[in-house]
């Protein structure tokens, strides 16, 4: 009888995170068809409606890509926090900031057409995302503050601040009591890309960071300390990388890149800020980077399938009748089948044959 | 004897690992009453096989005997059962518990009735352990005297020591050399697990020699030298270092007035009022049982710990107050620092040993506005990895890929290569090879030749005494006054690494010929 043995790989293995997240997939796959048998649904039917349906028209295509973007920019900011073992879980809250600060840029210069105001209000939102992470980030390099629950919570008091803000001083006068702000003007808004989509040109920012994240993991020296300081701190000491440093350079990143993609649905797909400003891409973010290994360009085919997971779910409620949670199913079982299949990344199963067996080890 | 089985009869055991074949067909015949050596490198398989004898590992192959009658020891409670016992180097006691309630967990009896018998035992075997005092406040040896006595009272017929006089002062040495004599005299068969040469000649009855995994001689290690002893266990001849000649005429490079340091760690030693003179062109060597302070003098002095100077002490690197610099400061005047740990703190396990290459040079040349220079950072990989003849896949190996030894190889390769003018070095050829720690300790010996100031901070001895020029001795966070080698010898050592201080200097009590 050939057997399975899991043993530790002896070299690093690039392919190992791409293996590991398509293994996810396949296994996200599987659960889903019991689910969808489960609820009375052909499977392929089911999976059809999630990973292809949206691919299959303009209009899908440039959903995904309009979800791709937010997602994008969090996760590659976040990934460069990870690997420092900076776990700001509070994208959401740094989200949401970022996109309260552009649109108080915007509603202040209502009726400009400067073409500075667009790029003005991407420089406030970055700026604010990286003030509300950088409060995680004071909290922790002062008082050792954990920024796992301090990111957390500041995400539910940015949501409590949104509330206030869009039933009471931003509120549209003339918008029936909805909580919302004004129509932004054109000025205020990203161009769209594609006619006939909704797609617009935030998704430039997204692949831009990707680049400067890419470079900056890569080639930079800041990054190289950040890298040093996530996988061995005792190491770092020696190399006399400060870990205060750390703690503020991965916050303040990962907060401007999460503030960027705020700004991105204020003057992107919404026009106005309004309570849902997310759709939980800062906690949506966090799956994409994991399941992209912490690496730029994983994160860009992971941002992807996130986004098409996200229109796949509205698809399928229409196509198929299944309830859009299959879009938040389907995140946490990518998340989840990652995680029990990352084992992976340090070992390998390795299959022995009878021979073998029979040379290495008789007495078994 | 000859008809008599023996007590551990091993034929033919072999046991592999993906990347090694740890033990290839491993004979070895231990009987009641003898100490029996098995003297090997790092990773010449006596761990495994101490292991499968503990019944923590399982042979692939080969058949072990006891008392005459095949056993298949499938784990360390059998093991125990059978009557094997075995003391680690790793300590495992509880600090908050008494020496009694620490043995207590292992063996059955109540408290006092556990204290008798720990009395006589003590008593009996030349073990002093005062039964109802706490772990915590015990030196190294009292605690291996807790392991061993709990060893003890559990009557084994065989006992295994991995390492025992890696963690004790030539004295405490001496006094667990007569506790295994008096054992064996017992009919206890002690399996004696070194690479230290001299003790296995002043102990053993046996040597079995491990090399690659298999065993390459049996012999009577009395009866051979240290020298024939090195050539079966690695296979070649070593070189003693070469010494330039003594200069004299160094300046005053880094010195410490007064340094206290009281660590966040309360388990840690605290420093207390250190004074040292490093001049160049000179081997400082700082003796002592690891835990005496050690680890914060050297973090002090390389800046993990800053001390600024209006805490009353001044560090001081040629006439510049440094106490108040981190480490990349003090490196970029030229201070470098080589730490006992190789993997996690003088290297990144998982990065390469291109990107471990930047971890302490980033300042040369390795950086042009922020990013790196990744051509210039595999050149000095290569060059490092050509130079100090490393043996490792290449310059994208991992870090771990590595073996301990050519690890440190790398490590002190890449520091010696940006031409430190102080060097501070932490354990250089812990648990390194022959081969490689001769190779190291004579490059360490070559900087100071070219007038570099070194500080070696070293448990081994015979390692100070052979490539230092002075010595000073810490003890419990104080350190000595300094002797020059030639004033001293490993009795005296041993004396002041006891808290002794006023016996370092041979000289001024008796003279004796050094060993080495």
């Amino acid at each position: 009888m050939a057997r399975f043995v899991i043993e530790a790989r002896p070299e690093r293995s690039a392919w190992a995170p791409v293996q590991v997240a398509l293994l996810a997939l396949i296994l996200t796959c599987i659960g889903g068809s019991v689910l969808f048998i489960i609820y009375g649904v052909s499977p392929l039917k089911g999976l059809d409606a999630i990973f292809i349906d949206p691919l299959r028209s303009t209009y899908g295509i440039g959903e995904v890509l309009l979800k791709m973007a937010p997602l994008l920019l969090i996760a590659q900011g976040l990934a460069i926090g990870f690997r420092a073992q900076i776990w700001n879980i509070g994208a959401e809250g740094q989200l949401i900031l970022g996109a309260i600060a552009a649109s108080l840029l915007a509603i202040q210069f209502e009726g400009s057409t400067s073409p500075l105001l667009l790029p003005g209000m991407i420089v406030v939102g970055m700026v604010a995302g990286m003030a509300w992470a950088g409060i995680a980030a004071f909290l922790r390099a002062q008082f050792n503050a954990n920024e796992i629950l301090v990111t957390f919570m500041l995400s539910s008091v940015a949501l409590q601040l949104l509330y206030f803000l869009v039933t009471g001083p931003l509120r549209d006068p003339s918008g029936f009591n909805f909580p919302q702000s004004i129509r932004f003007d054109q000025a205020a808004m990203f161009p769209i890309l594609i006619p006939g989509t909704r797609v617009n040109a935030s998704l430039f920012i997204g692949l831009f960071v990707t680049v400067v994240a890419l470079v900056f993991v890569q080639r930079s020296l800041a990054g190289y300390k950040l890298s040093v300081g996530g996988i061995a701190p005792r190491a770092a000491t020696y190399a006399g990388f400060s870990s205060k440093r750390t703690i503020w350079l991965a916050l303040l990143i990962s907060g401007g890149a999460a503030g960027l993609a705020g700004v991105g649905e204020v003057a992107g797909s919404l026009g106005m800020l309004q309570r849902n400003v997310s759709p939980g891409y800062g906690y949506a973010g966090i799956i994409v980077a994991v399941l992209g290994g912490l690496h730029p360009i994983g994160i860009l085919f992971a941002s992807a399938l996130m986004a098409l997971v996200y229109v796949g779910g509205d698809f399928a409620l229409l196509s198929v009748g299944v309830p859009n949670a299959v879009t938040d199913i389907f995140q946490g079982m990518l998340l989840t089948f990652y995680l029990a299949c990352s084992f992976l990344l340090t070992s390998r199963i390795r299959r022995i044959t009878p021979e073998a067996i029979a040379s290495e080890a008789p007495a078994e | 004897m000859a008809d008599a089985p023996p007590l551990l009869r091993l034929r033919g055991i072999t046991k592999a690992y993906p990347a090694v074949l740890a033990n290839d067909a491993v004979d070895l015949d231990v009987g009641t009453g003898e100490i029996h050596a098995v003297l090997g490198e790092n990773g010449a398989g006596k761990s495994t096989l101490m292991k499968i004898i503990y019944g923590s590992v399982r042979p692939d192959a080969g058949t072990v005997e006891w008392n005459g009658s095949q056993v298949d020891i499938q784990s360390p409670a059998m093991a125990r059962e059978l009557g094997i016992g075995m003391v680690f180097q790793h300590f495992s006691l509880f600090e908050t518990l008494t020496a009694a309630e620490n043995i207590s967990l292992a063996v059955s009896g109540t408290i006092p009735e556990l204290s008798r018998r720990i009395r006589e035992a003590s008593a009996r075997f030349g073990l002093d352990v005062e039964p109802d005092a706490r772990v915590q406040s015990m030196t190294v040896g009292e605690r291996q005297r807790i392991e061993i006595l709990r060893c003890i009272l559990q009557e084994p017929r065989l006992i295994i020591m991995d390492e025992p006089t890696s963690v004790l002062p030539p004295q405490g040495i001496a006094k667990l050399f007569e506790t295994l004599r008096k054992l064996a005299s017992e009919g206890i068969g002690i399996i004696f697990i070194s690479h230290k040469l001299e003790e296995i000649r002043a102990l053993c009855d046996t040597a079995t020699i491990m090399r690659g995994g298999r065993v390459v001689g049996v012999c009577d290690p009395r009866e051979e030298d240290a020298r024939s002893l090195t050539r079966l266990m690695i296979g070649r001849e070593i070189a003693r270092p070469r010494h330039g000649a003594e200069r004299g005429d160094g300046h005053p490079v880094l010195e410490v007035t007064g340094l206290n340091h009281t660590p966040e760690n309360p388990f840690a030693t605290p420093l207390r009022d250190v004074h040292l003179t490093l001049r160049s062109g000179e081997i400082l060597g700082i003796a002592g049982v690891s835990g005496n302070g050690q680890d914060s003098l050297t973090q002090a002095l390389a800046g993990e710990i800053e001390t600024p100077d209006d805490r009353g002490s001044t560090v001081m690197l040629e006439g510049k107050a440094i106490g108040a610099l981190g480490p990349y400061a003090r490196r970029k005047l030229g201070l470098h620092f080589i730490p006992e740990e190789r993997l996690g703190r003088g290297a990144v396990p998982i990065h390469t040993l291109s990107e471990n290459s930047g971890l302490t040079t980033y300042h040369r040349g390795m950086v042009n506005w922020g990013f790196l220079n990744l051509g210039r950072r595999r050149k000095l990989a290569a060059e490092t990895i050509e130079r100090m003849d490393v043996r490792c896949g290449g310059t994208e190996s991992t870090a771990q890929s590595l073996s301990g030894g050519n690890l440190q190889k790398f490590i002190v390769g890449r520091e010696l290569a940006l031409a430190p003018r102080v060097l501070i070095v932490s354990q250089p050829t812990w648990g390194v090879d022959v081969g490689a720690a001769a190779a190291i300790r004579q490059q360490l010996i070559d900087l100071r030749d070219s007038g570099a100031a070194l500080l070696v901070v070293s448990e081994e001895l015979e390692e100070l005494l052979e490539i230092c020029d002075r010595i000073q001795v810490m003890f419990r966070g104080r350190l000595s006054g300094s002797v020059p080698v030639r004033d001293t010898d490993m009795d005296h050592l041993g004396l002041a690494m006891a808290g002794d201080f006023d016996a370092l200097n041979s000289s001024q009590t008796m003279k004796e010929p050094a060993l080495g």
